[in-house]
């Protein structure tokens, strides 16, 4: 059993199809990322499979529970990092998590032991009697993740989990989720448009744009896939004479040749140089990051969008407020 | 399905939250105490509302029900706000129906709208309405079940509003015509025709009724019609504020 399987799954507003028809299938005990820019249909993703949209069409099971038919089942099994804030910043962070437990049904035993382990595994135990209004952006999304965990769900979706951090913060939160994921072998469904974060964390990345799932794959290979080997010798004619059935392209002295399977064509140009005794001066493989790929797959670069309403409600009550993001 | 630790667990946390918030209690008390104080003391010598009855007596049933009105309606102001900072999401993605978190919520906020209410109660004994201690207990249950109903009726209008601007239009829009146009600052024996009619559709005649039996001992209507009627309209609200958040996009 897989811990997520849609089969065509499908959300429209009116006449926008924000998810054209999706089948991905997430092993369990992996770190599966969904990667695309602002509008790329990854929130609108989770949120059918944490039952807070209903799909147009097409069916979804999370831990084997239908989301339409067995909702109830779904919520118990699954823990939520929303991308946006999701706390009571008039509760304090221990209220917080108690809430928190009754909602899921824990006995106060067993949610007394669960607030105090969730709250030292992300620190916040010194300032876990403080109202949230007191907190930085950062100890809230700890918070929120602490929360996420707490009921011990056998998926952990995180919704651009670093968004908006810095960038010490964000390798905090990193190192938890592989800890997390290694050590108690919870799969998670991650949504980003920070590459680097994708790259780091998952096992395997859907690119997404669009509502379409453009390419999909473990980081390492979507990387090779259009890796260039670059090489330049004292006698560059006729290496590229040599090196004609690799579909070589000449730029700036050197040549350079695209392919899928850059181990394999560095050994092929190497013994094909060394047949010819031709001496190279420069032989490199240069990969592409997962930008790159991403420009490429859809002709864009992940953009920023602008804020809408909701958020620019939202800074400025922070501002208001004096939190810190 | 009704789940009752989540109940109580949503049920506190509206308490909580009342409690942390000073100005909250004092803000919801400025309106209804300047129509006690001024309209009271105003008219108390010009108008005669019949049974040896003071028109300050007649009018303190009438405003402790606006303090009710007003508490429990803006109390629906607190899933606009949770929607805005995007606490709901956490309990609607809860293992909670959708029935009891409706629930949850509507105790919550009648137990703080019947806050705010005992409050005034307790300003009008001073100033002269007698009630022994039976009253009182049967004047808080009553204020209770009052504040039940427009709480859900709040949480309805709340239900599918995503803005606060829009919800204080509303609720508005809905709340001077329901508190003029109820029994609250007049006896309702000789009403013009068309506003007997308005005041007899207002829920809120009803509730106000009913207090007025229990703190003066007389109603222009059969005290157990009032309740009967307030009780229908409480299930009424509860079931649509429920059926509205159980509505998926």
């Amino acid at each position: 059993m897989h811990a997520i399987e849609t089969h065509q799954l499908t959300k429209a507003f009116g006449a926008l199809t924000a998810v054209h028809p999706l089948d991905i299938h997430v092993k369990k005990g992996e770190v599966f990322g969904l990667l695309g820019p602002n509008g790329a249909g990854k929130t609108t993703t989770i949120s059918m499979l944490v039952t807070l949209l209903s799909p147009s069409g097409g069916t979804a099971k999370v831990n084997g529970f239908d989301v339409q038919t067995q909702p109830d089942l779904v919520r118990q099994s699954i823990g939520i990092v929303f991308q946006d804030e999701s706390i009571d910043d008039e509760l304090t962070a221990w209220e917080n998590l108690d809430m928190h437990g009754r909602l899921y049904g824990m006995p106060w035993e067993l949610r007394k032991k669960r607030i105090e382990e969730v709250l030292k595994l992300v620190g916040l135990q010194p300032r876990q009697d403080d109202v949230l209004k007191t907190y930085s952006g950062g100890m809230i999304r700890r918070l929120e993740i602490a929360r996420g965990l707490m009921h011990h769900p056998n998926v952990l979706f995180l919704d651009e989990p670093t968004l908006g951090l810095d960038p010490q913060t964000r390798r905090h939160i990193w190192t938890y989720i592989r800890k997390l994921n290694r050590d108690e072998g919870v799969t998670v469904i991650l949504t980003t448009h920070y590459m680097e974060e994708a790259d780091f964390l998952c096992d395997r990345i859907a690119i997404m744009d669009q509502g379409k799932i453009v390419a999909l794959d473990t980081p390492k290979k979507l990387k090779e896939r259009d890796a260039t080997l670059h090489v330049a010798s004292g006698k560059i004619d006729e290496l590229y004479q040599a090196l004609s059935a690799m579909n070589p392209v000449r730029q700036n002295g050197k040549i350079l040749i695209e392919t899928s399977q850059p181990q394999r064509s560095l050994k092929r140009v190497l013994s094909i140089a060394e047949k010819r005794k031709l001496a190279l001066t420069e032989i490199d493989v240069k990969k592409p990051t997962l930008e790159d790929i991403f420009v490429e797959l859809t002709g864009h670069s992940i953009r920023d969008e602008k804020a809408g309403t909701s958020d620019r409600f939202k800074a400025y009550n922070r501002a208001m407020t004096g939190r810190r993001k | 399905m009704i789940q009752t630790e989540a109940i109580l667990t949503l049920w506190q946390r509206e308490i909580l939250r009342f409690v942390r918030n000073k100005s909250r209690i004092i803000g919801g008390l400025g309106t209804p105490l300047l129509f006690l104080l001024v309209l009271g003391s105003g008219f108390d010598r010009l108008l005669n509302v019949g049974g040896g009855l003071s028109y300050f007596q007649f009018l303190a049933p009438g405003v402790i029900g606006m303090v009710l009105l007003f508490g429990g309606m803006f109390s629906g102001i607190n899933v606009v706000y949770d929607r805005q900072f995007g606490f709901l999401k956490e309990i609607l993605v809860a293992p909670v129906s959708r029935a009891s978190m409706v629930i949850g919520r509507t105790l919550g906020g009648a137990t703080t709208a019947m806050f705010q209410a005992a409050i005034l109660l307790v300003l009008t004994l001073l100033v002269g309405v007698q009630l022994d201690p039976v009253q009182i207990v049967l004047m808080v249950l009553a204020m209770t079940w009052i504040a039940f109903g427009f709480t859900a009726m709040g949480l309805a209008i709340a239900a599918k509003l995503t803005d606060f601007q829009g919800f204080q239009l509303i609720v508005n829009f809905i709340m001077m015509p329901m508190f003029f146009l109820s029994g609250a600052l007049y006896p309702l024996d000789q009403l013009p025709p068309w506003l007997q009619t308005a005041t007899s559709l207002n829920p809120m005649t009803y509730g106000v009724e009913l207090m007025r039996f229990i703190a003066l001992g007389q109603s222009s209507m059969d005290p157990g019609l009032a309740l009967a009627i307030q009780t229908a309209f409480n299930a009424l609200m509860l079931w649509l504020a429920a059926w509205l958040f159980s509505q998926k996009e």
